[in-house]
């Protein structure tokens, strides 16, 4: 930690760098490609506004479904013990893996018109095909995990001394947790609820397979470029470039709370 | 330092180059084929009757929407011979001085309705799609199965509203076999493709939407890319297309 230590050998330095240009030179190439003559008539038309506003609705309210479900769960991982529990854990991150297109095949087989709770859903009155609640469906299908993982790791860096305090002064549970416990671990959920965001908002694989594409309704900002990407290229490059904006915000915003965090 | 650094960093790019570019096999020639993705089936049979003729090549076919292909093609992807699913795409290729024939008309195919095995809600015309309880996908008006869709709206004077343009025709055909929508516009092909999860319900108003497909040799092609086309279009080429559910050309 104090340690200076810089002896880092220059071949793995050599090797880090090329590592780096694979991952940053291909971002320059889309940058060198945008029109800018027509960047701002590419990406204020009304398709792509409506798939701009349409994706920051659906990441918003997905990651708020995250803080909902991966804060109970980010808990149950990291402070229970129960039989079964690095099965489950596993299990639970298996979306983090598993390619979206999998993953809408998945949510297609659960909550599609003829899938395991379609068929109940719909004597109950909700048709959820070609929905937008599909496409927050499958944001949040993709996205839960990274809550889920990035505060399990914060709860068990802050440990549970100052609960057990908290619990020997008489404290009870609910209390502990809403005192004493998501005070400590809160850059932790906003960070994750970062990473939930910026997931939710790249959605496109599992996206594409279980709700569809129509504007204002579930076609998001990378299904889009997508369908853009076949008939005028020039749109579809200056609307990649908005979501890396969006992107590179996100991550900057989730870096300065880390950093203040850890001061 | 920085010299060693730079050297180092130049030869494991080098290095991982050309460990990437040696794993292609050397056979005597290899024709690469760039068609529409409708045309697979077709295509791989003619292939085969191709690489019979000529035993000394190899045809390496790459399937991909039309509009793909085109797009891989102006940035120089080393296509020899391109079938196109419309004239629209093929004009693109050929709007960069990339073809070295001119575009021949081989097939063509049209739309008809696709829906569930055995037609549970009885669709039997165009009309029905108009009806709102009926869930209907149609392709994006930016790929051709989509612009197919919007003519025969537009002669037959019925707006369908669907409740979803995807960018593929396949992914049409998908949401209607799995049950998502009750029925969508596809190709007479496509659902000849899909075996029998899906049933073909044609209508009158897809005669004014028929897609034409052209193929031509691109820049780069030569003999052998001429008597690939040639195959196509004579009658063995064209035998194969109508066993597969394609239209001849010139109708």
């Amino acid at each position: 930690m104090t340690g200076t230590y810089s002896g880092v050998p220059r071949w793995l330095l050599a090797v880090a760098v090329v590592g780096a240009l694979f991952l940053v030179v291909p971002l320059g190439a889309i940058v060198l490609r945008v029109d800018w003559a027509r960047f701002g008539e590419l990406v204020s038309s009304d398709s792509s506004r409506a798939a701009l506003l349409l994706s920051l609705q659906t990441s918003a309210t997905s990651t708020v479904l995250c803080v909902l479900f991966g804060v109970p769960m980010a808990f149950a991982l990291a402070r229970t013990r129960f039989r079964g529990q690095r099965v489950l854990r596993a299990l639970v991150l298996l979306p983090l893996v598993l390619p979206p297109v999998v993953g809408g095949i998945a949510l297609l087989y659960t909550f599609g018109r003829q899938g395991l709770l379609g068929e109940s859903l719909r004597v109950v009155g909700v048709d959820i095909a070609f929905s937008t609640a599909a496409v927050v469906l499958a944001q949040t299908f993709v996205a839960l995990p990274f809550l889920v993982l990035s505060l399990e790791g914060a709860l068990r860096t802050a440990g549970t001394r100052f609960e057990t305090v908290a619990a020997t002064l008489g404290a009870r549970p609910t209390t502990v947790l809403r005192r004493v416990s998501l005070p400590l671990v809160g850059p932790g959920i906003v960070s994750g609820a970062v990473l939930s965001f910026a997931r939710a908002l790249g959605e496109f694989g599992a996206t594409l397979t279980f709700a569809g594409s129509l504007q204002g309704v579930t076609r998001t900002l990378p299904l889009e470029i997508y369908l853009q990407r076949e008939t005028d290229p020039d749109a579809a490059v200056a609307l990649s470039l908005v979501l890396v904006a969006v992107a590179v915000l996100v991550v900057a915003v989730a870096h300065r709370i880390h950093e203040g965090s850890t001061q | 330092m920085s010299r060693r650094l730079s050297l180092l960093v130049g030869g494991v790019v080098v290095l991982s180059l050309t460990a990437c570019g040696s794993t292609s096999p050397t056979t005597d020639a290899t024709l690469n084929v760039y068609a529409a993705a409708s045309l697979q089936a077709p295509f791989e049979n003619i292939a085969g009757e191709f690489e019979a003729d000529h035993p000394e090549v190899r045809v390496q076919l790459n399937f991909a929407g039309s509009a793909d292909l085109a797009t891989q093609i102006i940035a120089g992807a080393p296509a020899e011979v391109f079938a196109s699913a419309d004239a629209a795409t093929m004009e693109r290729v050929a709007a960069e001085g990339l073809l070295a024939s001119t575009p021949r008309t081989f097939a063509t195919n049209t739309l008809t309705i696709a829906v569930a095995a055995e037609n549970p809600l009885g669709i039997d015309s165009l009309e029905s799609l108009s009806n709102p309880d009926v869930s209907t996908v149609l392709c994006a008006p930016q790929v051709p199965c989509g612009a197919a869709a919007e003519a025969v709206q537009k002669f037959s004077g019925i707006p369908i509203e669907p409740v979803s343009e995807e960018g593929s025709v396949t992914d049409v055909l998908g949401k209607v076999s799995s049950g998502q929508a009750d029925a969508g516009l596809v190709y007479v092909t496509d659902v000849q493709a899909a075996g029998g999860a899906v049933e073909s319900v044609p209508f009158d108003a897809a005669g004014q939407a028929v897609n034409a497909y052209p193929i031509a040799v691109t820049g780069s092609g030569g003999e052998l890319a001429q008597a690939f086309v040639d195959l196509v279009t004579a009658p063995p080429g064209q035998e194969i297309l109508s066993a597969y559910g394609f239209g001849e050309p010139d109708q």
